[in-house]
């Protein structure tokens, strides 16, 4: 009955396809956000999983608490200058493949916030895939800013992902020397290394994957 | 309704006279103005004598830029054991914004008193660990200060 029986009629044994598909289609069809509620944004985000709106129905449905796990950040909130370092951390500790949604109008360019403690934008410190505009959006425009992403996944080329030569990737930093750990004596070793170096602040060091995408 | 609190502003006077400027009432409430050289034997006398345990709140405020003395450092006291509030007042010039600590009385002061320090720069003196709490530790000025920007002194930008 049913697909197994019109399926062998209609098709051969062997299929070729382009790898790109095969791989981008497996990608956006399991999108796994990391958990990254900052604000009221993350109760929206929290809804789009919930069972009126059910994320699920789109495979993007299993939020991590390890960015280790995740492929999608999604930044619901306004993110505070000391809490920049603390993402552009999670970010970097995400694998490859990664995307990033920026999530509400704080996010993406502050809001209302427009003062010394928000960072004005949280493209300043990662890269952005898909803008979500609204404050709070509505879980319906999460949901169809995962659709997009699955789209613009779609997209893409395997080639892309290619590991730059050494010289152009990031500088890699050791463990616990970002500023999440000030005062201690981990932080005065890493400021006695970086004194003289240009990029003082660690999370405005691009890494490989955002060098693909200027480039 | 406010003679209990009175008696305890009475006592300190009694202790040493220099310990208490003056004091105002207000919607039941009692604030005393102490010197900053004398407010770690006021609060551990009013803490270890007069059973006031704890401290509710350490808050630091800035009067403007014309105002002299500029800020002030407000203890808000309350003891467990007779259930009653005291506020003493510390007030603070802009040439010299230092008052000596009391975290070494109330634990909870700790982070209290480098709140104070974060957002309006009174600095704490024999404070064990003083820097900023809230803000990151590059930050420039005190965000909580009239004369503070509203976007700070640099335009933010993290590039």
């Amino acid at each position: 009955m049913g697909l197994e029986n019109t399926l062998f009629e209609s098709l051969p044994d062997v299929v070729t396809v382009k790898l790109d598909a095969v791989i981008n289609w497996a990608r956006k069809s399991s999108l796994w956000p990391a958990t990254f509620g900052l604000a009221c944004c993350a109760i929206e985000m929290m809804n789009s999983v919930s069972a009126r709106n059910d994320l699920s129905r789109f495979g993007a449905e299993t939020f991590r608490a390890s960015p280790r796990q995740a492929d999608v950040m999604i930044v619901s909130g306004r993110v505070s200058r000391k809490m920049a370092p603390v993402l552009r951390r999670i970010y970097d500790q995400m694998p490859e493949p990664k995307w990033v949604i920026s999530m509400g109008a704080c996010a993406t360019s502050g809001g209302v916030f427009d003062n010394y403690a928000i960072v004005q934008g949280v493209d300043k410190i990662v890269p952005v895939d898909i803008y979500v505009p609204g404050c709070p959006p509505r879980p319906e425009m999460l949901v169809h800013a995962i659709m997009m992403l699955q789209d613009k996944i779609m997209k893409e080329s395997v080639k892309d992902r290619r590991d730059t030569y050494e010289p152009e990737s990031r500088v890699s930093r050791v463990p616990g020397t970002m500023p999440v750990t000030e005062g201690t004596a981990l932080e005065r070793e890493w400021e006695a290394r970086v004194e003289n170096e240009d990029a003082a602040r660690p999370y405005s060091v691009p890494s490989k994957h955002e060098k693909r995408r200027s480039s | 309704m406010t003679e209990k609190l009175h008696a305890y502003v009475d006592k300190l006077k009694a202790k040493d006279p220099s310990w208490v400027g003056e004091v105002t009432d207000a919607f039941g409430e009692v604030t005393a103005i102490v010197p900053a050289a004398s407010i770690v034997d006021v609060c551990s006398f009013l803490k270890n004598d007069q059973g006031f345990d704890m401290l509710a709140d350490l808050c630091g405020a800035d009067r403007g830029p014309e105002e002299d003395p500029r800020f002030e450092v407000n203890y808000h006291l309350f003891s467990t054991v007779h259930h009653s509030r005291l506020r003493l007042k510390v007030l603070v010039s802009e040439d010299a914004p230092s008052v000596p600590t009391v975290a070494y009385l109330w634990k909870t002061a700790n982070w209290h008193e480098r709140e104070t320090y974060d957002l309006v720069g009174v600095k704490f003196e024999g404070h064990p660990d003083l820097r900023r709490i809230l803000l990151p530790s590059d930050f420039d000025g005190h965000a909580l200060r009239k004369d503070y920007p509203l976007r700070g002194y640099e335009p933010y930008s993290l590039n």
